[in-house]
């Protein structure tokens, strides 16, 4: 038989039977679809924790107050009031190994410029905070240390406070009032984007952290210190430093915890890679189910059509038909819905990952891994359920096809 | 009217079909179903057969052979001097697609395929060209007579319309013999007499045809009645008269011509 005759043969077969050949082609597409989908969700999510693990500077380090959890997890921020303004500066002081240094605290509230209102976070930094996040400035400048130790009540804005504040005109130079107080503006930040996490950065204002603590939060203690190493390599002898001094400093017991908690980015990217993997394990779980879940269905659909398949091997065969002509046959048909089912597929599952991208504002990686698992796995599947009962049938006499029942 | 049938002598080189001493035994279990007990028949190019037999009596087991679906448990079986029981799977498949036609009773064509799809299908599977192919599914159709039907579906089309179809499928590759397995054992008998004609005529024709049949009305249109009991051939007998389709049709009438003719 020519090959062009069995191409032909296959084409009229699955034509002849479109429901069937829908409806296998249906399960290749959900599991390729979904598999797609979910991987590109949780590879998302782990770049983009990553990233922004990345985008909190090199050589960062935090101080939080509050001894560390078991689970590696703090408590939560303020539960304990053991971190000072003094520490802050102490650590600046002392350890040779800081280069940057920032305390922070928090306040929230509402900020009325002119006739326009926005309620933001206000996050009350150092002046060095921005050399720490290497976040440039876009127009004005950042406060200095002077208007740090004078508590100035002056402040420098994310992009998308400036731009709901001030939609027309530049905000520098401008009065701003944060819960009645009024702020100088005195810079712009760069625009830095969404988080892992889907929150906006650029919704925040940044203000001296001596101002926020007197004016805004009346909370004395601070939330947290950013610390810069003066090298990556020198972040395990800061961390020892900065170690030794706050336990002196807290008076701690040779035996006894640490009453405040040092990240550095490999904790954090150990913590979120911990949170991401469970992400990836519940996605990979949901995947793999529909992928079998596909799997059975092309199965089910494949052995359902043997009965009235085999009638028609037997019929073929009476004709002149050889084994291996009915073979390649069902090897093409098999393929052909496969490789469409398996495309569309691709298409659906690429397709599903940027509506999820931009409706749930989550950021998703289509891997050529889960591309090629998807696809190979149902199409192995299609091949073998589609192939494996022709051969069965083929192998018969074909008065034994004929009268299959 | 009815002679003994005279095997003929005239040369081996003239028979078609050499069946010795065929022997066919199913398995069941513990049980061995004897259905062909030891048949030896000779049949000529141009002969007009038909096999009748009590129900179970092995007509289906033999035509089965006869036409390479099946292989005897015992005995050969020679087809225009090729000994068939030595040929592999392949060469047999060759066998039923270039010499032997074969009409079922249950018609046996592929559902949601147009009858010309189905005539075609025989050629697929030899050296015929896309053209070539063509042409002849449609000179078949033709000759059964169904050529405004040609691009109807086997669930479009009547039992007998379905028959010619199948008639047409088994000639389309010119066959030496056309085997049919009770073909007019589903249609009514008008429309029998009319499938009679057609193989009367591809018979006239050239073409060996055995058929098998319960209705020795049907009989009476072939030359030559082989009857079959429990597996072994009872009485091979010739027909020197045997019914003309055509002239025959014309005696009956159009509409309930079950009733009426019975009458
Ligand atoms: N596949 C099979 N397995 C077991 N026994 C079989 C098989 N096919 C036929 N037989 C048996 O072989 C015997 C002959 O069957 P066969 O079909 O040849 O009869 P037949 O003469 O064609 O009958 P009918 O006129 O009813 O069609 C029967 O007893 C039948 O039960
Ligand atoms: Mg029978």
């Amino acid at each position: 038989m020519k090959i062009f005759n069995i191409l032909l043969s296959a084409f009229r077969a699955l034509q002849r039977n479109k429901m069937r050949s829908f409806l296998t082609m249906l399960g290749i597409i959900i599991g390729v679809g979904a598999v797609i989908a979910m991987l590109a969700i949780g590879q998302g999510a782990e770049y983009s924790v990553k990233e922004q693990i990345a985008a909190l500077g090199t050589n960062v380090l935090m101080v939080f107050p509050g001894a560390q959890q078991q689970a590696g997890v703090r408590t939560a921020a303020g539960s304990a009031t053991t971190l000072t303004e003094d520490d802050a500066l102490a650590i600046a002081r002392e350890c040779p190994a800081v280069q940057y240094i920032s305390p922070g605290a928090f306040a929230g509230g509402q900020v009325i410029a002119g006739n326009l209102n926005w309620s933001t976070a206000i996050q009350g930094v150092g002046s060095d905070y921005l050399e720490i996040r290497q976040w440039p400035i876009e127009y004005g400048d950042f406060f200095t240390d002077q208007d740090v130790k004078a508590a100035a009540k002056v402040c420098i804005l994310g992009k998308t406070v400036a731009d709901n504040l001030f939609p027309e005109s530049s905000p520098v130079e401008q009065t701003i009032r944060i819960r009645n107080v009024p702020f100088k503006v005195v810079g712009v930040l760069t625009r830095k984007g969404q988080n892992a996490m889907g929150q906006d950065q650029d919704d925040i204002i940044i203000a001296p952290y001596t101002t926020v603590i007197r004016r805004l939060s009346h909370w004395p203690n601070l939330r947290f210190v950013l610390i810069s190493a003066t090298s990556l390599r020198d972040m395990p002898v800061a961390q020892k430093q900065i170690t030794d001094l706050l336990r002196m400093r807290h008076k701690i017991q040779a035996f006894d915890a640490d009453d405040f908690t040092i990240r550095n980015q490999t904790d954090l990217a150990a913590t979120a890679t911990a949170t991401t993997d469970i992400l990836t394990i519940l996605l990979a779980s949901i995947a793999s189910v529909s992928l079998l879940v596909g799997g059975i269905g092309i199965m089910n659909i494949m052995l359902v059509s043997v009965t009235e398949r085999t009638r028609e091997i037997g019929i073929r065969m009476s004709i002149g038909a050889r084994s291996r002509d009915i073979l390649t046959q069902f090897l093409i048909e098999a393929l052909v819905l496969s490789l469409l089912g398996g495309i569309v597929g691709i298409i659906l599952g690429i397709a599903g990952s940027s509506i999820i991208s931009s409706i749930a504002k989550w950021p998703t990686i289509v891997t050529a891994f889960s591309i090629i698992l998807s696809f190979g796995f149902s199409i192995a599947i299609g091949i073998f359920f589609g192939f494996y009962p022709a051969r069965k049938a083929a192998m018969l006499n074909p008065i034994d096809a004929l009268r299959y029942e | 009217m009815i002679a003994e049938h005279q095997s003929e002598p005239a040369g081996d080189g003239g028979s078609l079909i050499q069946i010795e001493h065929l022997v066919k035994t199913y398995q069941l279990g513990e049980f061995e179903v004897h259905a062909l007990r030891g048949v030896s028949v000779r049949v000529s190019k141009g002969e007009f057969v038909a096999i009748m037999g009590a129900s179970g009596s092995g007509k289906s087991t033999f035509m089965n052979i006869l036409g390479c679906l099946d292989k005897p448990t015992k005995g050969s079986y020679v087809l225009e001097g090729i000994d068939v029981g030595k040929l592999s799977r392949d060469e047999l498949a060759a066998i039923r697609n270039k010499k032997i036609g074969f009409v079922f009773q249950g018609f046996n064509l592929l559902s949601r395929t147009t009858a010309f799809e189905n005539v075609e299908l025989p050629l697929f599977y030899g050296p015929a060209s896309n053209k070539e192919r063509k042409a002849k599914a449609i000179e078949a159709i033709e000759r059964v007579g169904l050529g405004e039907r040609i691009h109807h579906y086997p669930n479009q089309l009547s039992g007998g319309q379905q028959q010619r179809v199948a008639i047409a499928r088994a000639l389309v590759n010119d066959p030496s013999i056309i085997l049919a397995d009770e073909p007019t054992g589903n249609l009514d008998s008008r429309t029998s007499v009319e499938v009679m004609g057609i193989f009367q005529e591809l018979n006239n024709n050239g073409i060996t045809v055995i058929l098998v049949t319960h209705e020795p009305d049907i009989a009476d249109f072939a030359k030559r009645h082989i009857v079959f009991r429990d597996g072994k051939i009872r009485t091979d007998r010739t027909n020197t008269s045997p019914k003309v389709a055509s002239e025959a049709i014309k005696e009956m009438p159009l509409i309930g011509a079950d009733e009426e003719e019975a009458a």
